[in-house]
């Protein structure tokens, strides 16, 4: 029964993906995106990831569309026409695709119980945790925030650079002080807002038009 | 979307439960699959929902882009608070056994503390990241 919801549900990561990549609207491509999102966040249930699929529905269909249609409104929502057909392209792809799939051969079996992965610390684990943390029954937890407690710290390091990397990017911060505008420095008074300084500096060009 | 009545109200009567959903998620983990990864980006959700239904003006009264960027900071500061107090109190850094009297309990404690920390951050990022891509406009070519 499993190995047919996985292969349903595969199939439609398969589909979602090749109608991401023949969509021409980006709009109709933002919202396959999220939804090849939640169709793999419904395959980490069936592989009993049930954290990571929590994460995945969150960020990666609710979150981060949302923030990719922010991107939209900026840049409009029709792609452009290639100028020539993606033959090199298209090679780089499946060659990679073609390796990948090759190297999944050597991999060992899913949930197989003597993968490398299930014979180093794993069962250390699942076997003190009930004895070193107390009764936590979720061992998860006890992993990422005990037994691993500096990867997790790691981790919310990185997020809080995610952030302040977006923001020195993207965020407008306070207005300068003094501004330098055709050929000289116009002081900004304290107080005044983005638009109005906008709307003096746009009052200087349209002057200069009519002069010219 | 002043005249989407549907869309109005049904996010109105959804918030709140997203919100105790979150809370649940949180302090649930030790139990359940979940903790503040996911707790913090469900909370942001609602934020990011309120934002897309009643306007950006709206949830920037509620949450100032300066409160989402110190909550980034401040989730870090509390994890590494939480392992800066294991070792004053002659643990090891993240060392949550010297928390409580019995070893288990302060484990507890600890990872109560530091997952908090993590939805802290986890929801100060996520809202400060939608103001950052919200918050501009169209730049006519």
């Amino acid at each position: 029964m499993t190995g047919v919801v996985t292969a349903v549900l595969f199939a439609m990561l398969a589909i979602t993906g090749i109608a991401v990549t023949r969509m021409r609207d980006l709009f109709a491509a933002v919202m396959l995106a999220g939804i090849y999102s939640l169709v793999s966040a419904g395959l980490f249930v069936v592989m009993d990831a049930v954290d990571v699929a929590f994460t995945e529905a969150a960020v990666g269909a609710g979150i981060s569309t949302v923030l990719m249609l922010g991107a939209l409104a900026l840049v409009g929502h029709k792609e452009a026409e290639p100028k020539r057909r993606p033959v090199l392209p298209l090679f780089v792809v499946v060659l990679t695709g073609g390796i990948l799939v090759y190297g999944t051969s050597q991999i060992p079996p899913f949930g197989a119980p003597d993968n490398p992965a299930h014979l180093h610390v794993a069962p250390y684990y699942l076997e003190e945790s009930d004895h070193d943390m107390g009764h936590i029954p979720n061992v998860v937890t006890s992993v990422l925030a005990s037994y691993r407690g500096y990867d997790t710290m790691g981790e919310t390091a990185v997020i809080f650079t995610a952030m302040v990397g977006v923001l020195l990017l993207l965020a407008r911060g306070p207005l300068p002080r003094r501004v330098f505008h055709q050929g000289e420095w116009i002081t900004v008074r304290p107080g005044t807002t983005r638009e109005e300084l906008e709307a003096t500096l746009h009052e200087g060009d349209t002057e200069e038009a009519h002069d010219g | 979307m002043d005249d989407r009545v549907i869309l109005r109200v049904g996010a109105k009567i959804l918030i709140p439960f997203i919100l105790i959903f979150a809370l649940y998620v949180q302090f649930h983990g030790d139990y359940g699959p979940g903790g503040g990864f996911q707790a913090g980006v469900i909370f942001a959700a609602a934020f990011v929902l309120y934002a897309l239904i009643y306007g950006l003006g709206n949830v920037v009264r509620v949450l100032p882009p300066k409160a989402a960027y110190v909550c980034g900071a401040l989730g870090v500061s509390i994890f590494v608070g939480v392992g800066f107090v294991t070792m004053a109190l002659g643990g090891g850094f993240l060392d949550y056994g010297v928390l409580a009297h019995d070893p288990a309990h302060g484990q507890h404690y600890g990872i109560l503390g530091v997952e908090l920390g993590v939805l802290i951050t986890v929801f100060g990022v996520m809202v400060a990241l939608f103001y950052a891509f919200a918050g501009r406009r169209r730049i006519e070519p």
